[in-house]
């Protein structure tokens, strides 16, 4: 299967945990389907979703926890 | 006039946006030079342009750049500054940084660590209004501990009931319970959520007043006396956050604002307040009762209306009382002149739920005029990053009366224009419209309800700003 990537809608701050005690929502590795969230990016104080856009594996996030994104940017790409 | 003798010689300004640009100017109105601290984010910011230095303290993350208390003194150090003005948000009402600050040899342009940790604690200061003989929302007065004997209290001051955490701010960790097995279900979550926040799980419970207007009074204080200069209201609240803010409230009879302001006082003298501080209250209209709410132990973003009343500018006085002097005006020497509104224009599309909109600024146009004020951080290809909050500047205009100043934000709006991004500007022209806000029959919940009605004015609003 193609690799995909899964893209920032907006710029910001790229989260992996729903909260900061909590544990990623995904690890490198795990299978995801599609609609499942992959992060969170904050923008201005406002916390928005990213989703998985295809089922698949995830095989790697370029961006590291609680890193600045920019929007068009790839979050994680899936096998 | 004598020459002042200053300790302030040069002023760092822990903080950005439009504030950091308000202070950088009012520094410089007094002489004093000043350093702009910045994050990579900002190095091509207004108040790095306006300041006379600048210093980058790391990566746009804020808690990595304008949350940390060791890059700030360390910029201090290195530029020989000698006092630091945090502004609002990010360090402003932490005690900790306060301490640091007179630690490292510096002064904090605001009250003692000890005065914000005391006010900060919600609880603490509601016991200390009570004790000037403020009064307060019917609830606990200390904080919760069994869930049986919290339910008890509940029930006693009558549902529905506010469980706020005592750490609590912006907001956060505020829940509302109907009756007592939401109660039950609520509590151990604002707990953990203000644990999780604040790392304090704290909580205390207060009666919910429906229908209340937010009126707060200015004042300062220099360690021993205590001036006031009015009020403002802001019920214009979405999300609890405010976004238009008058001075003087409409409603209020001249008995009941010169209780609410005695008010205020009192308790800034009782714990011998020292810097600018707003006193912020719950107004029931019926009643005509008013309620403490909280003391908040900074600048706030809504000072201008005041200056606008008044005359006076509250951050040159608050560096002037940091520097060590007297309260350099008496009671008496306040007064309060005509009606003034502030708008507060944020990086959002009203149209589209107030989603966050970080981009460039293209053409802009600010408008001018008597009576007519723009505080903000914007020029032409300014490209505002997404790791802050939306606020890109205020609006501000101020006429004879309450009217004549809805004219003129009405006209100071139709001159306003911010290309390259949406604002909060529509939602402004299309709350001119609206007769209960001419009216000001509004209260803290009015806004959101409104939102919901109105939804299709603010994009027939916004058609021509895009």
């Amino acid at each position: 299967m193609a690799r995909h990537e899964v893209k920032s809608p907006i710029p910001g701050t790229f989260y992996r945990k729903p909260a900061p005690d909590q544990p990623p929502y995904k690890e490198v590795g795990d299978a995801v389907a599609k609609g499942d969230t992959l992060g969170l990016v904050e923008v201005m104080k406002t916390y928005v979703e990213v989703k998985a856009d295809d089922d698949g594996t995830v095989a790697s996030f370029p961006i590291g926890d609680s890193e600045p994104v920019m929007a068009g940017q790839t979050i994680a790409e899936l096998d | 006039m004598p020459a002042v003798t200053r300790s302030i010689k040069k002023l760092l300004i822990a903080n950005r946006g439009e504030i950091a640009v308000r202070i950088v100017r009012a520094a410089q109105d007094l002489g004093i030079a000043t350093v702009q601290v910045h994050s990579d984010a900002d190095a091509d910011s207004r108040a790095v342009q306006l300041a006379d230095e600048a210093v980058n303290i790391g990566p746009p993350q804020a808690a990595k750049s304008y949350l940390d208390m060791e890059a700030i003194l360390a910029a201090a150090r290195q530029t020989g500054a000698d006092a630091v003005h945090p502004g609002y948000g990010f360090l402003a009402e932490n005690a900790d940084f306060a301490d640091a600050v007179a630690a490292a040899g510096l002064i904090f342009v605001g009250p003692s660590g000890d005065t914000i940790r005391l006010m900060g604690d919600k609880a603490a200061a509601r016991a200390e209004a009570k004790k000037a003989g403020v009064p307060t929302v019917p609830g606990n007065d200390g904080l919760l501990g069994d869930m049986d004997a919290a339910v008890a209290l509940a029930e006693d001051i009558g549902f529905p009931v506010m469980i706020k955490a005592a750490a609590g701010g912006g907001g956060r960790g505020i829940r509302v319970a109907g009756d007592a097995s939401e109660f039950r279900a609520l509590a151990p979550q604002a707990s953990a959520e203000a644990k999780a926040a604040f790392g304090d799980g704290g909580i205390y419970v207060e009666k919910v007043v429906e229908r209340a207007r937010h009126i707060e009074v200015q004042v300062l204080g220099d360690g021993m006396d205590v001036v006031h200069f009015y009020e403002r209201e802001c019920s214009l609240q979405r999300r609890r956050q405010k976004v238009w803010e008058e001075a003087p409230s409409a409603v209020l009879a001249d008995s009941a604002r010169e209780s609410l302001c005695a008010a205020a006082v009192a308790l800034a003298k009782a714990v011998d307040y020292k810097g600018a501080g707003t006193v912020e209250f719950l107004y029931d209209d019926d009643s005509g009762a008013f309620y403490f709410i909280e003391m908040n132990t900074r600048i706030q973003v809504e000072h201008p209306v005041t200056e606008m009343i008044c005359g006076v500018d509250l951050v040159a006085e608050m560096i002037a009382i940091a520097d060590g002097q007297k309260l350099r005006l008496r009671q008496d020497e306040i007064q309060r002149r005509g009606h003034a509104i502030e708008v507060r224009l944020n990086a959002e599309d009203p149209a589209n739920n107030f989603m966050p909109f970080p981009g460039v600024v293209g053409a802009l146009s600010v408008p001018a005029g008597p009576g007519v004020r723009f505080d903000h951080m914007l020029y032409p290809g300014y490209a505002v990053p997404p790791f802050y909050d939306s606020l890109l500047g205020k609006l501000i205009v101020w006429a004879e009366d309450r009217p004549a100043a809805l004219r003129r934000l009405s006209r100071a709006l139709a001159e306003l224009r911010i290309e390259g991004l949406p604002t909060t500007a529509p939602l402004f022209q299309a709350l001119l419209d609206s007769e209960e806000l001419r009216s000001s029959a509004v209260h803290t919940r009015w806004l959101e309800h409104w939102l919901d009605q109105n939804i299709d004015l603010i994009r027939q609003k916004g058609g021509r700003a895009a």
